[in-house]
C-alpha cells in the first residue's frame, strides 16, 4: 500500500512506551501540551462544549422544542442572541441543546468504533496468519468507502434515530483503529518481553491485554482525539441531509438544513449554528494536533 | 515492475470483491421483503413464489450473491421500483455532475494550496507559515455544506456574482457549466487545499531537512535556487499520492456540497433513493461511488510507482 503520508498506514517505528502516569511524567505531558497555543485553545474550546452540553438545561434560556417563543425568523436581540428560526424557536437554546447531539454522537460513536478497530486489530496482528488476512481484508473492503457514503449506507440500512446515528457512523472508523493497532502490534510482538511472557506460558489473550495492550495504546488515543472532529462532521452531514435524528431534535447539521430555505431573509437560521459547529471542529482538530505532539511525538510532522 | 502493477491489481481486485460482498449483505438486512415491495398491495400466491423464483431468493444465499453479481458485472443493477428507469442509467447521469465537481475541487484545491504550502515550507515559524497553516486548518475544519449556504449568502443574495443553484454540463455549455461550477468548486476545493497546503509543508520541511540539500546549501547554493530546482520535485511526488488518494474524501464531501447547490449528482440520488425506499438505486450508486474510489486509488499507486522508483521494490 503506497499511502506515504497517511498518518494510519504508519508502522511503527519503535514501540511507543506509555510509562504510568505518574506524577513527573504527567506534568512533563502537560508541559509540552502547554506550550503548543492552538492545543490549548482547542481544550478550551472542548471543555465549553462540554459544560453546554452537561448543563444544556440550566444555560438554555428556553425550552428548545417549544414554538413562538419569539416571532418567526427574527435576527438576533437582546431576548434572543441567536434569533429564532422559522418555527419561532430559540436557536441559542437548540443550539446549546445541539451540543449534546454532537459530543455524544461524536464520542461515543468513536469510542464503539475505537473498540471494535482495536480488537479486531490486537487479533489480527497478534495471531497473524488466516485471521489476519481475513480481518485485514474486509477492513481494505470497508476502508474503500468514503465515510460519509458509508454511513449514508449505514442509514439506509438501519433507518433513523439517534442510536442508528451513532452506529452508522462508527462503523466508518473502525478500520483506520484496526489498521494502527495491527501495525503496531505487528511491531510489539516482537519485542523480547512477549517472547519471555510466550515461553512462560501465558495465553494469548493475557499476553494481549497485559503486554501488547498498553503499549500500542498511545498512538490508539492520539487517533481517537483526531477522529472525534471527524465522527462530528459526519453526524453534521448526515443530519444535513435529512438522514440524521428526526425533528425536532435540536440538532446542528439540521438547523442548519432547515435554514437553507430562508437564506435571503433570514441568514442567521443558517449561520449562526454553523459557526457554533465550525468552532467545536476547529478546536477538536487543534486538540487531536497537540495531543498527537504530546504524546506520540514521532508522527509529528 | 511488472510484479508490483500485478499484485497492485490483484489487491485491488480483492478490495472489490470485499466491497461487493459488503454491498450486497447490507442490502439484504434491510428490512422488509423486496419480493412484497415490487409485487405491491394486489398480488397472489403464485405470483409471489414466481417473483420469488425468478429474483432467485429461494436459493441459497451463495448464489443469490452469483446472481447478483454476475448482473452487476453486466452492468445490471436493475431498476428502479418507484419509475422503473434503469438505476445504471440514472446513476451514469448522476455521475457525471459530481465527477466533474470533484474535479474541478481538486483543481482549486490545488491552486491554492501549492503556493501556500511551499510559503509556510520556506518561511517556517514566520507569520506567513502561521497564516497559511491557520487559513488551512480553518478551511479544512469548515463543513462543506455550512460553508456553501455562506458562500451562496455572500455570492449570490448580496453580490449577485453567481447563481445561487443550477447545474448544466461544462462540456455543453463550456462558460456557463464552469460559472456555475465556481462557488461549489470553492466550497469542496478549500476543505481541500487545507488537506493538501499541510501536506505539503511537512513533505517539503522534511527533503529539505535531508542531507543533500544541506550539501547544496553549504555548496552556496541559494536558497530560492534550493527549493525549486532541488527539494520541490521530491517533495511534490508523494504529494501528488496524496491528492489521488483524496478522491474518496471529495467524492463524500461532493455528495453535501452538491445537495446545497441543487446539483443533480450522486448525493441527491441517493438521499431521495433513500427516503423512497428504493434501495435498487441506492445500491446502484454505492457500488459505482465506491468503485470509482478504488480505480483512481489504483491508478494513483501505479503513476506514483512509475514516477517513484523507490517504492517498486517495497
Amino acid at each position: 500500500m503506497a499511502r506515504p503520508l497517511d498518518a494510519e498506514a504508519l508502522p511503527a517505528q519503535a514501540p511507543a512506551t506509555v510509562a504510568t502516569p505518574g506524577t513527573s511524567t504527567a506534568r512533563r505531558w502537560w508541559r509540552r501540551f502547554a506550550r503548543n497555543r492552538g492545543a490549548v485553545f482547542g481544550l478550551a474550546v472542548f471543555l465549553a462544549v462540554v459544560v453546554m452540553a452537561l448543563c444544556a438545561d440550566l444555560l438554555a434560556p428556553y425550552d428548545p422544542l417549544i414554538q413562538g417563543v419569539g416571532p418567526a425568523n427574527q435576527p438576533p436581540t437582546w431576548a434572543h442572541w441567536a434569533g429564532t428560526d422559522s418555527f419561532g424557536r430559540d436557536m441559542l437554546s437548540r443550539i446549546i441543546y445541539g451540543a449534546r447531539i454532537a459530543l455524544v454522537v461524536g464520542i461515543v460513536a468513536v469510542l464503539l468504533a475505537m473498540l471494535a478497530g482495536v480488537s479486531l486489530g490486537l487479533v489480527a496482528g497478534y495471531y497473524g496468519g488466516k485471521v489476519d488476512a481475513l480481518i485485514m481484508r474486509v477492513m481494505d473492503g470497508l476502508f474503500a468507502f468514503p465515510i460519509i457514503i458509508l454511513a449514508i449506507a449505514m442509514m439506509a440500512v438501519m433507518g433513523f434515530g439517534v442510536k442508528n446515528v451513532i452506529i452508522a457512523v462508527a462503523v466508518g472508523f473502525v478500520a483506520p483503529f484496526a489498521r494502527v493497532t495491527r501495525a503496531d502490534v505487528l511491531a510489539v510482538k516482537e519485542e523480547p518481553y512477549i517472547e519471555a511472557a510466550r515461553l512462560a506460558g501465558v495465553s494469548g489473550p493475557a499476553i494481549i491485554a497485559r503486554h501488547v495492550l498498553p503499549n500500542v495504546l498511545a498512538p490508539i488515543i492520539v487517533q481517537a482525539a483526531l477522529r472525534v472532529s471527524g465522527a462530528i462532521i459526519t453526524e453534521s452531514g448526515l443530519s444535513f441531509l435529512g438522514l440524521g435524528p428526526p425533528p425536532p431534535t435540536p440538532v446542528w447539521g439540521s438547523m442548519i438544513a432547515e435554514g437553507r430555505n430562508f437564506i435571503v431573509m433570514a441568514p442567521h437560521v443558517s449561520t449562526i449554528p454553523g459557526i457554533a459547529l465550525m468552532v467545536t471542529i476547529v478546536g477538536l482538530n487543534l486538540l487531536g494536533d497537540g495531543l498527537r505532539d504530546t504524546l506520540d511525538p514521532r508522527l509529528r510532522r | 515492475m511488472l510484479r508490483f502493477f500485478l499484485s497492485r491489481i490483484g489487491q485491488t481486485l480483492a478490495v472489490l470483491f470485499t466491497v461487493s460482498v459488503i454491498i450486497f449483505v447490507l442490502m439484504r438486512l434491510i428490512p422488509g421483503d423486496p419480493v412484497l415491495m415490487m409485487l405491491g398491495d394486489d398480488f397472489t400466491q403464485e405470483a409471489y413464489q414466481r417473483l420469488r423464483a425468478k429474483l432467485g431468493f429461494d436459493r441459497s444465499v451463495v448464489t443469490q450473491y452469483v446472481i447478483w453479481l454476475q448482473a452487476i458485472l453486466r452492468g445490471d443493477f436493475g431498476d428502479s421500483y418507484l419509475n422503473h428507469e434503469r438505476v445504471s442509467r440514472l446513476v451514469w447521469d448522476a455521475f457525471l455532475p459530481t465527477l466533474s465537481l470533484v474535479v474541478a475541487s481538486m483543481l482549486v484545491g490545488t491552486l491554492v494550496a501549492v503556493p501556500s504550502g511551499i510559503v509556510a515550507a520556506m518561511r517556517k515559524d514566520s507569520a506567513w507559515d502561521w497564516g497559511s497553516m491557520g487559513f488551512a486548518i480553518f478551511v479544512y475544519s469548515m463543513p462543506s455544506f455550512w460553508k456553501g449556504i455562506v458562500l451562496i449568502w455572500i455570492f449570490s443574495v448580496h453580490l449577485r456574482w453567481f447563481p445561487a443553484v443550477g447545474y448544466v454540463h461544462p462540456w455543453e455549455n463550456f462558460w456557463e457549466g464552469m460559472w456555475r461550477l465556481v462557488l461549489p468548486a470553492i466550497t469542496l476545493g478549500t476543505f481541500f487545499s487545507g488537506l493538501v497546503a499541510r501536506i505539503i509543508r511537512s513533505s517539503l520541511l522534511e527533503v529539505l531537512d535531508q542531507d543533500y540539500i544541506k550539501a547544496a546549501r553549504a555548496r552556496g547554493v541559494r536558497r530560492a535556487a534550493l527549493v525549486y530546482r532541488h527539494a520541490l520535485a521530491n517533495a511534490l511526488i508523494p504529494v501528488v499520492t496524496v491528492i489521488g488518494l483524496q478522491f474518496g474524501t471529495l467524492l463524500g464531501g461532493a455528495v453535501l456540497t452538491e445537495t446545497v447547490f441543487g446539483i443533480p449528482g450522486m448525493g441527491r440520488l441517493t438521499v431521495a433513493a433513500i427516503l423512497n425506499r428504493d434501495y435498487a438505486i441506492v445500491q446502484g450508486a454505492i457500488l459505482v461511488g465506491v468503485f470509482a474510489v478504488v480505480v483512481v486509488n489504483l491508478a494513483v499507486d501505479l503513476t506514483y510507482a512509475f514516477l517513484n522508483p523507490r517504492i517498486r521494490v517495497a
